[in-house]
Protein backbone atom coordinates (compact mmCIF):
# COMPACT_ATOMS: atom_id res chain seq x y z
CA UNK A 1 0.00 0.00 0.00
CA UNK A 2 2.85 2.40 1.30
CA UNK A 3 5.01 1.01 -1.75
CA UNK A 4 2.04 2.25 -4.46
CA UNK A 5 1.07 5.53 -2.84
CA UNK A 6 4.89 6.46 -3.09
CA UNK A 7 5.17 5.19 -6.56
CA UNK A 8 2.18 7.08 -8.10
CA UNK A 9 3.61 9.81 -6.09
CA UNK A 10 7.25 9.52 -7.69
CA UNK A 11 5.25 9.25 -10.99
CA UNK A 12 3.25 12.42 -10.32
CA UNK A 13 6.38 14.26 -9.89
CA UNK A 14 8.15 12.95 -12.62
CA UNK A 15 5.37 13.84 -15.23
CA UNK A 16 4.83 17.10 -14.25
CA UNK A 17 8.56 18.33 -13.21
CA UNK A 18 9.27 20.54 -15.84
CA UNK A 19 6.22 22.63 -15.23
CA UNK A 20 6.65 22.43 -11.46
CA UNK A 21 10.21 23.45 -10.96
CA UNK A 22 10.20 26.80 -12.66
CA UNK A 23 7.39 27.71 -10.01
CA UNK A 24 9.35 26.39 -6.93
CA UNK A 25 12.37 28.38 -7.96
CA UNK A 26 10.57 31.33 -8.42
CA UNK A 27 8.59 31.49 -5.64
CA UNK A 28 11.13 32.95 -2.46
CA UNK A 29 11.99 35.74 -5.00
CA UNK A 30 8.37 36.38 -6.72
CA UNK A 31 7.08 36.41 -2.83
CA UNK A 32 9.81 39.12 -1.33
CA UNK A 33 9.71 41.48 -4.51
CA UNK A 34 5.62 40.99 -4.20
CA UNK A 35 5.56 41.72 -0.73
CA UNK A 36 7.93 44.63 -0.77
CA UNK A 37 8.07 46.59 -3.81
CA UNK A 38 4.77 45.50 -5.92
CA UNK A 39 2.14 45.88 -3.14
CA UNK A 40 3.73 48.69 -1.56
CA UNK A 41 3.02 50.25 -5.29
CA UNK A 42 -0.57 50.04 -4.86
CA UNK A 43 -0.91 50.70 -1.50
CA UNK A 44 1.01 54.25 -2.14
CA UNK A 45 -1.79 54.88 -4.46
CA UNK A 46 -4.41 53.93 -2.29
CA UNK A 47 -2.58 55.54 0.61
CA UNK A 48 -2.35 59.13 -1.47
CA UNK A 49 -6.12 59.38 -1.02
CA UNK A 50 -5.81 59.40 2.55
CA UNK A 51 -4.83 62.05 5.52
CA UNK A 52 -2.71 60.03 7.77
CA UNK A 53 -0.19 61.22 10.39
CA UNK A 54 1.31 57.52 10.49
CA UNK A 55 -0.39 56.91 13.73
CA UNK A 56 -3.77 57.69 14.22
CA UNK A 57 -6.66 57.05 11.89
CA UNK A 58 -6.50 57.38 8.30
CA UNK A 59 -9.13 59.50 7.40
CA UNK A 60 -10.68 59.19 3.54
CA UNK A 61 -10.01 62.38 1.63
CA UNK A 62 -10.45 61.38 -2.07
CA UNK A 63 -8.55 63.47 -4.60
CA UNK A 64 -8.19 66.24 -1.89
CA UNK A 65 -4.63 65.74 -1.47
CA UNK A 66 -4.17 66.35 -5.63
CA UNK A 67 -6.27 69.13 -5.12
CA UNK A 68 -4.12 70.44 -2.28
CA UNK A 69 -1.06 69.76 -5.20
CA UNK A 70 -2.41 72.01 -7.92
CA UNK A 71 -2.08 75.32 -5.75
CA UNK A 72 0.99 73.84 -3.48
CA UNK A 73 4.03 76.12 -4.91
CA UNK A 74 6.73 73.92 -3.55
CA UNK A 75 5.60 71.16 -5.74
CA UNK A 76 5.69 73.11 -8.85
CA UNK A 77 9.20 74.06 -8.05
CA UNK A 78 9.94 70.43 -7.34
CA UNK A 79 8.51 69.38 -10.78
CA UNK A 80 10.35 72.32 -12.18
CA UNK A 81 13.39 70.79 -11.03
CA UNK A 82 12.69 67.59 -11.52
CA UNK A 83 12.75 68.43 -15.71
CA UNK A 84 16.11 70.52 -14.92
CA UNK A 85 17.59 67.30 -13.85
CA UNK A 86 15.97 65.11 -16.41
CA UNK A 87 17.64 67.55 -19.43
CA UNK A 88 20.77 68.42 -17.92
CA UNK A 89 21.73 64.90 -16.60
CA UNK A 90 21.41 63.54 -20.15
CA UNK A 91 24.81 65.67 -20.81
CA UNK A 92 26.56 62.46 -19.08
CA UNK A 93 25.85 60.38 -22.31
CA UNK A 94 27.89 62.39 -24.65
CA UNK A 95 30.32 63.60 -21.71
CA UNK A 96 30.87 60.22 -21.33
CA UNK A 97 31.26 58.95 -25.01
CA UNK A 98 34.18 62.37 -24.86
CA UNK A 99 35.54 60.53 -22.37
CA UNK A 100 35.86 57.12 -23.65
CA UNK A 101 37.11 58.63 -26.69
CA UNK A 102 39.84 60.04 -25.56
CA UNK A 103 40.60 57.30 -23.22
CA UNK A 104 40.47 54.41 -25.81
CA UNK A 105 44.20 53.77 -26.99
CA UNK A 106 46.79 51.27 -26.15
CA UNK A 107 49.22 53.18 -24.03
CA UNK A 108 51.20 52.00 -21.17
CA UNK A 109 49.25 52.68 -18.31
CA UNK A 110 45.90 52.94 -20.11
CA UNK A 111 44.25 50.53 -17.89
CA UNK A 112 45.04 52.54 -14.72
CA UNK A 113 43.95 55.39 -15.97
CA UNK A 114 40.14 54.31 -17.13
CA UNK A 115 39.89 52.66 -13.37
CA UNK A 116 40.86 56.01 -11.90
CA UNK A 117 38.32 57.97 -14.50
CA UNK A 118 35.68 55.57 -13.12
CA UNK A 119 36.82 56.11 -9.68
CA UNK A 120 33.62 58.82 -8.79
CA UNK A 121 31.06 56.14 -9.43
CA UNK A 122 31.93 53.71 -7.02
CA UNK A 123 32.15 56.09 -4.45
CA UNK A 124 29.15 57.20 -2.56
CA UNK A 125 26.85 59.87 -2.95
CA UNK A 126 27.09 60.94 0.29
CA UNK A 127 30.58 61.86 -0.16
CA UNK A 128 30.43 62.94 -3.25
CA UNK A 129 28.30 65.81 -1.86
CA UNK A 130 30.12 66.72 1.13
CA UNK A 131 33.25 67.35 -1.47
CA UNK A 132 31.42 69.65 -3.79
CA UNK A 133 30.07 71.13 -0.66
CA UNK A 134 33.39 72.30 -0.15
CA UNK A 135 34.47 73.23 -3.78
CA UNK A 136 31.52 75.57 -3.86
CA UNK A 137 32.15 76.77 -0.45
CA UNK A 138 31.71 80.58 -0.45
CA UNK A 139 34.62 81.23 1.99
CA UNK A 140 37.58 78.77 0.96
CA UNK A 141 35.77 76.93 -2.11
CA UNK A 142 38.39 76.42 -5.04
CA UNK A 143 35.59 77.46 -7.23
CA UNK A 144 35.95 81.22 -5.86
CA UNK A 145 39.12 80.74 -5.51
CA UNK A 146 39.28 79.82 -9.96
CA UNK A 147 36.55 82.77 -10.48
CA UNK A 148 38.73 85.33 -8.34
CA UNK A 149 41.52 84.26 -10.51
CA UNK A 150 39.95 84.97 -13.86
CA UNK A 151 38.55 88.09 -12.62
CA UNK A 152 34.86 87.10 -11.75
CA UNK A 153 32.75 87.93 -8.82
CA UNK A 154 32.66 85.05 -6.36
CA UNK A 155 29.10 83.11 -6.58
CA UNK A 156 27.61 81.47 -3.46
CA UNK A 157 26.41 78.36 -5.71
CA UNK A 158 24.22 76.35 -3.07
CA UNK A 159 22.98 79.48 -0.97
CA UNK A 160 21.31 81.16 -4.67
CA UNK A 161 18.40 80.17 -5.98
CA UNK A 162 19.15 80.60 -8.94
CA UNK A 163 22.35 78.37 -9.12
CA UNK A 164 21.90 75.97 -6.43
CA UNK A 165 19.80 73.17 -8.64
CA UNK A 166 22.81 73.46 -11.38
CA UNK A 167 25.30 73.08 -9.50
CA UNK A 168 23.92 70.04 -7.75
CA UNK A 169 23.73 68.71 -11.07
CA UNK A 170 27.17 69.01 -11.63
CA UNK A 171 28.27 67.73 -8.51
CA UNK A 172 25.79 64.74 -9.98
CA UNK A 173 26.89 64.69 -13.02
CA UNK A 174 30.45 63.63 -11.94
CA UNK A 175 29.90 60.17 -10.88
CA UNK A 176 27.21 59.39 -13.79
CA UNK A 177 29.53 60.73 -16.59
CA UNK A 178 31.74 57.85 -15.43
CA UNK A 179 29.44 55.41 -15.51
CA UNK A 180 27.97 56.62 -19.39
CA UNK A 181 32.20 56.45 -19.78
CA UNK A 182 32.95 53.09 -18.75
CA UNK A 183 29.56 51.94 -20.65
CA UNK A 184 30.89 53.27 -23.89
CA UNK A 185 34.74 52.32 -23.59
CA UNK A 186 33.11 48.48 -23.83
CA UNK A 187 30.67 49.23 -26.54
CA UNK A 188 33.76 50.79 -28.51
CA UNK A 189 35.92 47.67 -27.69
CA UNK A 190 33.12 45.31 -29.62
CA UNK A 191 32.94 47.67 -32.84
CA UNK A 192 33.44 45.81 -35.53
CA UNK A 193 37.23 47.10 -37.10
CA UNK A 194 36.39 45.70 -40.62
CA UNK A 195 33.69 48.71 -40.41
CA UNK A 196 35.88 50.76 -39.27
CA UNK A 197 38.75 50.03 -41.91
CA UNK A 198 36.09 50.05 -44.70
CA UNK A 199 34.82 53.57 -43.32
CA UNK A 200 38.83 54.57 -43.48
CA UNK A 201 38.93 53.57 -47.50
CA UNK A 202 35.98 55.31 -48.41
CA UNK A 203 37.76 58.29 -46.80
CA UNK A 204 35.33 58.98 -44.08
CA UNK A 205 37.49 60.54 -40.86
CA UNK A 206 36.75 62.39 -37.46
CA UNK A 207 33.07 63.31 -37.09
CA UNK A 208 31.89 61.60 -39.95
CA UNK A 209 33.77 58.33 -38.92
CA UNK A 210 32.04 59.02 -35.50
CA UNK A 211 28.56 60.01 -36.68
CA UNK A 212 27.98 57.48 -39.22
CA UNK A 213 30.10 54.15 -38.40
CA UNK A 214 30.67 54.47 -34.76
CA UNK A 215 28.14 55.99 -33.01
CA UNK A 216 25.21 53.67 -34.67
CA UNK A 217 27.50 50.26 -33.40
CA UNK A 218 27.27 51.87 -30.00
CA UNK A 219 23.33 51.88 -29.68
CA UNK A 220 23.21 49.11 -27.00
CA UNK A 221 25.87 51.06 -24.77
CA UNK A 222 23.46 54.20 -25.88
CA UNK A 223 20.35 52.62 -24.49
CA UNK A 224 21.58 51.35 -21.27
CA UNK A 225 23.44 54.88 -20.52
CA UNK A 226 19.56 56.22 -21.57
CA UNK A 227 18.01 54.30 -19.00
CA UNK A 228 20.80 54.51 -16.10
CA UNK A 229 21.14 58.44 -16.42
CA UNK A 230 16.94 58.77 -16.67
CA UNK A 231 16.21 56.33 -13.65
CA UNK A 232 19.05 58.68 -11.82
CA UNK A 233 17.75 61.80 -12.29
CA UNK A 234 14.58 60.73 -11.33
CA UNK A 235 15.51 59.46 -7.94
CA UNK A 236 17.95 62.16 -7.00
CA UNK A 237 17.78 62.66 -3.48
CA UNK A 238 21.28 62.12 -1.89
CA UNK A 239 23.44 65.04 -3.18
CA UNK A 240 20.07 67.04 -2.33
CA UNK A 241 19.85 66.06 0.80
CA UNK A 242 23.20 66.22 2.18
CA UNK A 243 24.20 69.95 0.14
CA UNK A 244 21.00 71.74 0.95
CA UNK A 245 18.89 69.92 2.77
CA UNK A 246 16.19 71.09 -0.07
CA UNK A 247 17.52 75.20 0.44
CA UNK A 248 17.68 77.85 0.42
CA UNK A 249 14.27 77.94 0.83
CA UNK A 250 13.19 75.24 -0.70
CA UNK A 251 14.90 76.04 -4.08
CA UNK A 252 16.81 72.80 -4.94
CA UNK A 253 13.76 70.22 -3.92
CA UNK A 254 12.98 67.92 -6.22
CA UNK A 255 9.73 65.69 -5.74
CA UNK A 256 11.68 62.49 -4.25
CA UNK A 257 13.06 64.75 -1.74
CA UNK A 258 9.86 66.94 -1.06
CA UNK A 259 7.95 63.55 -0.38
CA UNK A 260 10.26 63.03 2.08
CA UNK A 261 10.18 65.95 3.32
CA UNK A 262 6.38 66.46 4.10
CA UNK A 263 6.19 62.65 5.39
CA UNK A 264 8.81 61.84 7.45
CA UNK A 265 11.03 65.16 8.43
CA UNK A 266 9.97 67.87 11.38
CA UNK A 267 7.63 69.90 8.83
CA UNK A 268 4.69 67.20 9.84
CA UNK A 269 4.06 63.59 9.01
CA UNK A 270 1.84 63.94 5.87
CA UNK A 271 1.58 59.99 4.42
CA UNK A 272 -0.84 60.97 2.56
CA UNK A 273 0.17 64.03 0.98
CA UNK A 274 3.67 62.36 0.22
CA UNK A 275 2.16 59.51 -1.18
CA UNK A 276 0.78 62.16 -3.94
CA UNK A 277 3.55 63.55 -4.41
CA UNK A 278 4.93 59.53 -4.98
CA UNK A 279 2.68 58.94 -7.20
CA UNK A 280 3.15 61.97 -9.78
CA UNK A 281 6.59 60.71 -9.55
CA UNK A 282 5.89 57.44 -10.10
CA UNK A 283 3.72 58.55 -13.41
CA UNK A 284 6.73 60.29 -14.63
CA UNK A 285 8.58 57.32 -14.59
CA UNK A 286 6.30 54.88 -15.64
CA UNK A 287 6.29 56.63 -19.19
CA UNK A 288 9.96 55.54 -19.53
CA UNK A 289 9.58 52.32 -17.92
CA UNK A 290 6.88 51.77 -20.40
CA UNK A 291 9.24 52.57 -23.19
CA UNK A 292 11.88 51.18 -21.95
CA UNK A 293 10.12 47.45 -21.49
CA UNK A 294 8.37 48.04 -25.28
CA UNK A 295 11.74 48.14 -26.26
CA UNK A 296 13.22 45.00 -24.48
CA UNK A 297 9.75 43.19 -25.94
CA UNK A 298 10.68 43.90 -29.19
CA UNK A 299 13.99 42.68 -28.78
CA UNK A 300 12.66 39.44 -27.15
CA UNK A 301 10.37 39.13 -29.71
CA UNK A 302 13.18 39.44 -32.52
CA UNK A 303 15.01 36.54 -30.97
CA UNK B 1 40.08 50.43 -33.34
CA UNK B 2 39.02 53.90 -33.16
CA UNK B 3 39.96 57.17 -32.64
CA UNK B 4 43.27 56.30 -34.80
CA UNK B 5 45.79 54.28 -32.65
CA UNK B 6 48.16 56.73 -31.07
CA UNK B 7 50.94 54.91 -32.80
CA UNK B 8 49.77 55.41 -36.17
CA UNK B 9 49.63 59.37 -35.35
CA UNK B 10 52.03 62.27 -35.89
CA UNK B 11 54.50 62.08 -32.94
CA UNK B 12 53.23 65.90 -32.20
CA UNK B 13 49.83 64.11 -31.21
CA UNK B 14 51.45 61.62 -29.54
CA UNK B 15 53.43 63.78 -27.22
CA UNK B 16 50.00 66.21 -26.60
CA UNK B 17 48.29 63.16 -25.34
CA UNK B 18 50.80 61.57 -23.22
CA UNK B 19 51.12 65.56 -21.79
CA UNK B 20 47.30 65.64 -21.54
CA UNK B 21 46.06 62.11 -19.93
CA UNK B 22 47.53 62.68 -16.70
CA UNK B 23 46.52 66.35 -16.70
CA UNK B 24 42.92 65.55 -17.41
CA UNK B 25 42.95 62.43 -14.43
CA UNK B 26 44.37 65.90 -11.93
CA UNK B 27 41.91 67.47 -13.19
CA UNK B 28 39.37 65.01 -12.72
CA UNK B 29 39.62 63.78 -9.62
CA UNK B 30 40.95 67.44 -8.21
CA UNK B 31 37.99 67.38 -5.60
CA UNK B 32 39.52 64.19 -4.57
CA UNK B 33 43.04 64.78 -4.22
CA UNK B 34 41.05 68.22 -2.33
CA UNK B 35 39.86 65.82 0.30
CA UNK B 36 42.67 63.54 0.48
CA UNK B 37 44.97 66.20 1.48
CA UNK B 38 42.48 68.05 3.96
CA UNK B 39 42.66 64.81 5.88
CA UNK B 40 46.15 64.67 6.54
CA UNK B 41 46.22 68.33 7.49
CA UNK B 42 46.41 69.67 10.92
CA UNK B 43 43.50 71.78 12.47
CA UNK B 44 46.22 74.55 12.30
CA UNK B 45 46.10 75.26 8.85
CA UNK B 46 41.89 75.57 8.32
CA UNK B 47 42.22 78.00 11.81
CA UNK B 48 45.03 79.65 9.02
CA UNK B 49 43.00 79.63 5.83
CA UNK B 50 45.65 77.67 4.50
CA UNK B 51 42.83 75.78 2.85
CA UNK B 52 44.61 74.65 -0.67
CA UNK B 53 47.98 75.15 0.60
CA UNK B 54 50.76 72.60 1.32
CA UNK B 55 49.92 70.67 4.55
CA UNK B 56 52.15 72.62 6.97
CA UNK B 57 52.60 69.40 8.97
CA UNK B 58 51.69 65.66 8.21
CA UNK B 59 48.48 64.89 10.66
CA UNK B 60 47.65 61.76 8.57
CA UNK B 61 48.11 59.27 11.83
CA UNK B 62 46.37 61.41 14.22
CA UNK B 63 43.46 62.68 12.18
CA UNK B 64 42.49 59.04 10.82
CA UNK B 65 43.65 57.72 14.86
CA UNK B 66 40.80 60.14 15.73
CA UNK B 67 38.37 59.22 13.21
CA UNK B 68 38.24 55.22 14.31
CA UNK B 69 38.96 56.50 18.40
CA UNK B 70 36.55 59.39 18.74
CA UNK B 71 33.74 58.87 17.55
CA UNK B 72 31.06 55.95 16.45
CA UNK B 73 32.70 55.64 12.93
CA UNK B 74 34.05 51.97 13.79
CA UNK B 75 30.25 50.98 14.78
CA UNK B 76 28.76 52.92 11.37
CA UNK B 77 31.76 50.85 9.89
CA UNK B 78 30.59 47.34 11.40
CA UNK B 79 26.66 48.27 10.94
CA UNK B 80 27.56 48.66 7.05
CA UNK B 81 29.62 45.24 7.12
CA UNK B 82 26.41 43.77 8.70
CA UNK B 83 23.78 45.29 6.55
CA UNK B 84 25.82 44.70 3.20
CA UNK B 85 26.93 41.41 3.01
CA UNK B 86 23.79 39.44 4.08
CA UNK B 87 22.12 41.25 1.36
CA UNK B 88 24.71 40.66 -1.09
CA UNK B 89 24.45 36.37 -0.03
CA UNK B 90 20.35 36.68 0.29
CA UNK B 91 19.97 38.77 -3.27
CA UNK B 92 22.47 36.26 -5.00
CA UNK B 93 21.10 33.55 -3.70
CA UNK B 94 17.36 34.49 -4.62
CA UNK B 95 17.96 35.72 -8.33
CA UNK B 96 20.07 32.59 -8.95
CA UNK B 97 17.20 30.54 -8.68
CA UNK B 98 14.81 32.99 -10.42
CA UNK B 99 17.07 34.15 -12.87
CA UNK B 100 17.19 29.84 -13.53
CA UNK B 101 13.59 29.83 -13.78
CA UNK B 102 13.06 32.49 -16.09
CA UNK B 103 15.82 32.03 -18.45
CA UNK B 104 15.71 27.84 -18.50
CA UNK B 105 11.70 27.09 -18.71
CA UNK B 106 9.13 28.08 -21.19
CA UNK B 107 5.81 28.66 -19.98
CA UNK B 108 3.71 31.46 -21.04
CA UNK B 109 4.03 33.69 -17.77
CA UNK B 110 7.96 33.35 -18.02
CA UNK B 111 8.21 37.47 -20.02
CA UNK B 112 5.38 38.95 -18.16
CA UNK B 113 7.17 37.93 -14.25
CA UNK B 114 10.14 38.73 -16.40
CA UNK B 115 9.04 41.71 -16.88
CA UNK B 116 7.28 42.76 -13.14
CA UNK B 117 10.92 41.91 -11.66
CA UNK B 118 12.85 45.26 -14.41
CA UNK B 119 9.69 47.09 -13.90
CA UNK B 120 9.72 46.86 -10.05
CA UNK B 121 13.51 47.71 -10.58
CA UNK B 122 13.36 50.50 -12.05
CA UNK B 123 10.33 52.54 -9.74
CA UNK B 124 11.48 55.73 -8.61
CA UNK B 125 11.95 53.94 -4.89
CA UNK B 126 10.19 56.71 -2.99
CA UNK B 127 6.83 55.37 -3.80
CA UNK B 128 8.12 52.43 -1.80
CA UNK B 129 8.65 54.71 0.80
CA UNK B 130 5.55 54.86 3.73
CA UNK B 131 4.61 51.26 3.03
CA UNK B 132 7.65 49.83 3.11
CA UNK B 133 8.31 52.04 6.45
CA UNK B 134 4.83 50.97 7.91
CA UNK B 135 5.28 47.49 7.26
CA UNK B 136 8.96 47.27 8.55
CA UNK B 137 7.14 49.17 12.12
CA UNK B 138 4.54 46.25 11.64
CA UNK B 139 7.04 43.48 11.89
CA UNK B 140 8.82 45.28 14.99
CA UNK B 141 12.21 45.91 12.28
CA UNK B 142 11.96 49.64 12.34
CA UNK B 143 15.72 50.86 13.63
CA UNK B 144 17.04 46.73 13.46
CA UNK B 145 19.66 45.84 10.54
CA UNK B 146 16.97 42.65 9.48
CA UNK B 147 14.47 45.05 8.82
CA UNK B 148 17.12 47.12 6.31
CA UNK B 149 18.54 44.00 5.05
CA UNK B 150 14.96 42.47 4.51
CA UNK B 151 14.12 45.30 2.04
CA UNK B 152 17.45 45.36 0.56
CA UNK B 153 17.20 41.81 -0.60
CA UNK B 154 13.95 42.03 -1.86
CA UNK B 155 14.67 45.26 -4.15
CA UNK B 156 18.09 44.00 -5.34
CA UNK B 157 16.23 41.16 -6.25
CA UNK B 158 14.58 42.60 -9.46
CA UNK B 159 17.92 43.88 -10.98
CA UNK B 160 19.95 40.73 -10.13
CA UNK B 161 16.75 38.54 -11.48
CA UNK B 162 17.65 40.78 -14.96
CA UNK B 163 21.00 40.61 -14.98
CA UNK B 164 21.03 36.64 -14.00
CA UNK B 165 18.36 35.41 -16.28
CA UNK B 166 20.01 37.67 -19.11
CA UNK B 167 23.39 35.82 -18.46
CA UNK B 168 21.20 32.71 -18.29
CA UNK B 169 20.35 32.46 -21.34
CA UNK B 170 23.57 33.36 -23.29
CA UNK B 171 24.36 29.89 -21.65
CA UNK B 172 24.82 26.67 -24.20
CA UNK B 173 20.85 25.36 -23.63
CA UNK B 174 22.46 22.05 -25.55
CA UNK B 175 23.98 21.07 -21.93
CA UNK B 176 20.84 21.33 -20.26
CA UNK B 177 18.47 19.24 -22.63
CA UNK B 178 21.72 16.52 -22.92
CA UNK B 179 21.58 16.35 -18.83
CA UNK B 180 17.55 15.96 -19.60
CA UNK B 181 18.05 13.03 -21.91
CA UNK B 182 20.38 11.63 -19.64
CA UNK B 183 17.62 11.90 -16.82
CA UNK B 184 18.71 14.06 -14.51
CA UNK B 185 16.53 15.68 -12.11
CA UNK B 186 15.53 19.57 -12.67
CA UNK B 187 17.37 20.21 -9.49
CA UNK B 188 20.05 18.76 -10.19
CA UNK B 189 20.71 20.40 -13.20
CA UNK B 190 20.29 23.44 -11.30
CA UNK B 191 22.85 23.00 -8.89
CA UNK B 192 25.39 20.59 -10.80
CA UNK B 193 25.17 21.96 -14.50
CA UNK B 194 24.02 25.66 -14.47
CA UNK B 195 25.04 26.85 -11.36
CA UNK B 196 28.92 25.95 -11.68
CA UNK B 197 28.74 27.97 -15.46
CA UNK B 198 27.18 30.89 -13.37
CA UNK B 199 30.48 31.51 -11.12
CA UNK B 200 31.18 34.80 -13.22
CA UNK B 201 27.95 36.21 -12.92
CA UNK B 202 27.67 35.53 -9.20
CA UNK B 203 30.76 37.29 -8.62
CA UNK B 204 30.01 40.57 -10.97
CA UNK B 205 26.44 40.81 -9.22
CA UNK B 206 28.15 40.54 -6.15
CA UNK B 207 30.65 43.21 -6.21
CA UNK B 208 28.15 45.19 -8.19
CA UNK B 209 25.54 45.01 -5.02
CA UNK B 210 27.74 45.23 -2.44
CA UNK B 211 28.98 48.97 -3.83
CA UNK B 212 25.36 49.85 -4.30
CA UNK B 213 24.00 48.61 -1.06
CA UNK B 214 27.58 50.02 1.01
CA UNK B 215 26.37 53.26 -0.73
CA UNK B 216 22.80 53.46 0.37
CA UNK B 217 21.57 56.67 1.65
CA UNK B 218 18.18 56.66 1.30
CA UNK B 219 16.24 53.97 3.02
CA UNK B 220 19.06 54.23 5.72
CA UNK B 221 17.55 57.66 6.99
CA UNK B 222 13.80 55.95 6.15
CA UNK B 223 14.14 52.41 8.08
CA UNK B 224 16.64 53.31 10.66
CA UNK B 225 18.26 55.70 12.90
CA UNK B 226 21.01 55.87 15.42
CA UNK B 227 24.48 54.36 16.14
CA UNK B 228 23.20 51.00 16.76
CA UNK B 229 21.29 50.15 13.32
CA UNK B 230 22.60 52.66 11.08
CA UNK B 231 24.92 51.98 8.31
CA UNK B 232 28.65 54.71 7.71
CA UNK B 233 27.14 56.41 4.94
CA UNK B 234 23.84 58.32 7.43
CA UNK B 235 26.32 58.11 10.18
CA UNK B 236 28.73 60.35 8.63
CA UNK B 237 26.18 63.21 8.79
CA UNK B 238 26.40 62.77 12.46
CA UNK B 239 29.83 62.20 12.76
CA UNK B 240 30.20 65.83 10.73
CA UNK B 241 27.69 67.38 13.01
CA UNK B 242 29.86 66.32 15.80
CA UNK B 243 32.67 67.62 14.44
CA UNK B 244 31.34 70.72 12.61
CA UNK B 245 33.92 73.18 10.79
CA UNK B 246 36.57 70.72 11.77
CA UNK B 247 37.40 69.93 7.35
CA UNK B 248 40.50 67.58 8.82
CA UNK B 249 38.41 64.83 10.44
CA UNK B 250 35.14 65.12 8.09
CA UNK B 251 37.93 64.33 5.69
CA UNK B 252 39.01 61.95 6.84
CA UNK B 253 35.86 60.52 8.01
CA UNK B 254 34.32 60.38 4.07
CA UNK B 255 37.57 58.67 3.04
CA UNK B 256 36.63 55.64 5.73
CA UNK B 257 33.65 55.39 4.88
CA UNK B 258 34.43 55.66 0.89
CA UNK B 259 36.84 52.85 0.82
CA UNK B 260 35.57 49.81 1.19
CA UNK B 261 33.53 49.56 -1.69
CA UNK B 262 36.63 51.46 -3.21
CA UNK B 263 39.13 48.52 -2.63
CA UNK B 264 36.23 46.09 -3.39
CA UNK B 265 36.66 47.64 -6.91
CA UNK B 266 39.81 47.80 -7.57
CA UNK B 267 40.10 44.08 -6.28
CA UNK B 268 37.58 42.66 -8.49
CA UNK B 269 37.39 45.09 -11.55
CA UNK B 270 36.92 42.49 -14.32
CA UNK B 271 33.96 41.47 -12.66
CA UNK B 272 32.91 44.52 -11.56
CA UNK B 273 33.05 46.26 -15.25
CA UNK B 274 31.77 43.10 -16.59
CA UNK B 275 28.49 43.51 -14.78
CA UNK B 276 27.98 47.08 -15.42
CA UNK B 277 28.18 46.60 -18.61
CA UNK B 278 26.35 43.36 -19.31
CA UNK B 279 24.14 44.33 -22.49
CA UNK B 280 26.26 47.17 -23.65
CA UNK B 281 27.38 45.19 -26.77
CA UNK B 282 25.76 42.48 -28.51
Amino acid sequence: MAYTTDGHQTSWWHRNQQQLTPWLFLAPGILFFLFYVIFPIFQSFNLSLYEWDGLGEAEFVGLYNYEELSWDDAFYTSLKNNVIWLVLYLAAIPAGLFIALFLNQTVTGIRLYKSLFFFPFVISQVVVGLVFTWFYDPTFGILNVLLGSVGLPPINVLGDENWVTIGIIVAGLWPQTAYCMILYLTGLNAVDPEQIEAGRLDGAKGWRMLWYIIIPQLRPATFIAFVVTIIGALRSFDLISIMTNGGPFGASRVLSFYMFEVALSEYGFRMGYGAAIAVVLFLIMLMFIAYFLWSMYKEEKAR
Amino acid sequence: MFPTPIERTPRSWQITYQTLLPLALILWLLPLIAVAIFSVKPDADFANANYWGWPSSFEGFTNYGLVFTGSDMPQYLLNSFKITIPTVIGAVALSCMTGFALGIYKFRANIWIFFMFVAGNFVPFQILMVPVRDLTLHLGLYNTITGLVLFHIAFQTGFCTLFMRNFIRALPFELIEAARVEGVAEWRIFWFVVLPLMKPAIAALSVLIFTFIWNDYFWAIVLTQGVESQPVTAGITSFNAQYRAAYHLMSAGSIVAALPPVAMFFMMQKHFIAGLTLGAVK
